[in-house]
């Protein structure tokens, strides 16, 4: 019992690591600009396809993942200028809409470049395995440990620290008032998608050489992101990061105990529990109507 | 005068099978636009009208129609019988969630019922002894109405133009009596509706279970005109759908419903000759309309028409 019980963790772990990521990466651009992007799963996806096809056309391995992070972010920043922009009027479900539109479209665009086919990424750093007591763990595993608790880190110092990450923090309290102090609340929605993107780009790469790859891989992802970040509390992007750990930890507990089919049934099902026990996240502020 | 959109549209659905009857488009792919608009106007009730969101609605349809599978092949009830089961069934579900869920506001209402969508998928596919599985279920009997049997393509849309004009004439009516003008207060400011004595939480689980309900009918229709169900045609991938047809056309307008079911229907059959751009296709038009006329395209169609006959008025006037 106690033995699996340290693999569960393990697993739960990294795949939470992946959902978190994608987690804060909702969190950021729902902070920016009042916008939940649905496609949001299908940068994880970009990132991880494009690092694969770079590597396989004989581009060296960490200049085909910078080249992958950097094409995804070039794809989150034109999703904002030229779908969230123009329709900055429009309501927040037909936001929504918009940004399901864009996700049907990369995915659209992902099969023409890629087919259907399914593809890996090779392991960052061998492929032996590392025994802990009864568990095992992959290389890969600790990598993707490792890379998520350093872009975590990385975006807190960026927002707690930096200027433009200020900005970015300013705009979403009041845009107004951002722009009237001299901020370019234009170009800092365009950072906040771009490193968005970027983060989704990570995640997807992190877990390429763990989990296959297809065009349609992102939906899953995106779903999982979007419940961690809700779970986690909307608009708290340390929450959405928790609410990713806690996610992965869930499924691969209720996989292991319970049954692998309904893993995701048990995990929703929590989710459901805990938003009627708390109906703005775990970590989210309530909310009030104002009349 | 109120219902006079209801009767050239009733009109036209009457026509167009007897100008072609043998053709695809009007007589198979019209049947499946006819259940998309069912489902989109009960569902623009919750969503357009009451101004709440549901990212599961696939569910309801789904217990629906796999209630009417199940009962027919597995226990041989009547088809009538197990389609009234299926309705209580979803009376029932829908009742008991939506006390929690409709407490949630805006993006958590969005993830509760996503969630219950997908659970509800979830053991569609996994408890395969009564589901069938991932295959589905095949050979489910016909329906008939007093020894008519519903068994040809004409046949098929006779009846579910029947029941879509009902339910639209449902909609209407129902947005245009009380408990519509509630629904309009609760969209504006459920505090504000409180306040005049509307009780918001009562208003919002009838509309929701009704539009649950009219999810099931439609499904356990669509069950009985495939002869065939999966749990593919209520995945999480079709409550997406159904909340498109529903934006797409226009919130909050029954015929915007109307208009947007239609296009999500017709419009991936007629891009099917672009075949592996479809999908490319397909989410750059759903996002054009939707950057352009954020309101959705009847509305908005709607919106710049009467300004257009306004700014001609001024024209002649000054």
């Amino acid at each position: 019992m106690y033995e699996q019980l340290l693999q569960y963790l393990i697993t739960g772990i990294t795949v939470g690591s992946a959902y978190a990521l994608v987690g804060l990466g909702f969190a950021i651009i729902y902070n920016a600009s009042d916008v939940v992007n649905f496609a949001q799963g299908e940068f994880v996806m970009i990132g991880a396809m494009s690092a694969i096809f770079l590597n396989a056309a004989g581009i060296p391995y960490v200049l085909s993942i910078a080249l992958a992070v950097a094409i995804t972010a070039a794809v989150g920043m034109a999703l904002e200028k030229f779908a969230i922009e123009p329709a900055r009027n429009a309501s927040v479900v037909s936001t929504i809409i918009i940004t399901i539109g864009a996700s049907i479209l990369l995915r659209g665009a992902a099969l023409l470049i890629w087919g259907k086919d399914i593809y890996g990424l090779k392991p960052f750093t061998g492929e032996e395995t590392i025994h802990i007591g009864p568990a095992t763990l992959l290389p890969q595993n600790l990598w993707v440990m490792g890379c998520t608790a350093v872009s975590v880190f990385l975006v807190k110092y960026f927002f707690d620290r930096t200027r433009t990450g200020k900005a970015i923090l300013a705009c979403s309290y009041n845009k107004r008032a951002a722009y009237l102090v001299g901020i370019n609340v234009k170009k800092m929605l365009l950072i906040s998608y771009g490193l968005s993107a970027c983060l989704g780009a990570v995640a997807g790469i992190l877990i390429a050489p763990i989990t296959f790859f297809t065009y349609n891989a992102g939906v899953m992802l995106g779903l999982k992101g979007f419940s961690a970040a809700i779970l986690g509390g909307m608009g708290n992007p340390m929450g959405a990061v928790a609410g990713g750990l806690m996610l992965g930890l869930l499924e691969s507990i209720g996989a292991g105990l319970i049954s692998s089919g309904y893993k995701d049934a048990i995990a929703f099902i929590i989710i459901l529990l805990v938003l009627f026990l708390k109906p703005s996240g775990l970590f989210g502020k309530s909310s009030w109507e104002r009349v | 005068m109120r219902l006079l959109g209801l009767g050239i549209f009733a009109a036209v659905i009457a026509i167009l099978p007897l100008l072609f009857p043998e053709n695809y488009y009007v007589t198979v792919v019209g049947v499946t636009m006819f259940f998309n608009v069912i489902l989109a106007v009960g569902l623009n009730l919750f969503m357009g009208y009451a101004g709440q969101i549901s990212l599961g609605h696939a569910a309801f349809f789904g217990l629906g129609a796999y209630s009417s599978a199940i009962l027919t092949t597995k226990f041989g009830f009547n088809p009538w019988l197990a389609m009234g089961a299926g309705v209580a069934l979803v009376w029932i579900v829908s009742y008991l969630v939506a006390k929690p869920i409709l407490r949630l506001k805006g993006h958590y209402l969005a993830m509760a019922t996503l969630g219950f969508g997908i659970i509800i998928h979830i053991f569609l596919v996994q408890y395969d002894t009564l589901t069938g599985g991932p295959d589905g279920l095949s050979s489910i009997p016909e329906l008939s109405i007093f020894g008519w049997p519903i068994n040809s393509d004409l046949r098929w849309y006779a009846v579910s133009a029947t029941v879509m004009l009902l339910s639209i004439l449902f909609s209407l009516n129902i947005v245009a009596s009380r408990h519509g003008r509630a629904l309009q207060a609760v969209h504006g400011s459920e505090v504000a509706a409180e306040t005049m004595g509307i009780d918001t939480s009562r208003v919002k689980v009838h509309i929701f279970v009704i539009s649950a309900v009219m999810a099931a009918v439609t499904g356990s229709l669509f069950v009985h005109e495939q002869a065939f169900i999966s749990p593919d045609s209520c995945s999480f991938f079709f409550s997406i759908e159904l909340v498109t047809m529903v934006v797409l056309g226009g919130m909050a307008s029954t015929f915007g419903a109307v208009f947007g079911a239609a296009i999500l229907t017709y419009l991936p059959e007629f891009l099917v000759v672009f075949q592996d751009f479809k999908v490319l296709i397909f989410g750059g038009i759903l996002m054009f309309i939707m950057i352009f006329l954020p309101e959705g395209l009847f509305v908005g169609l709607c919106r710049l028409f009467t300004h257009f006959k306004q700014e001609q008025k001024e024209c002649l006037t000054s």
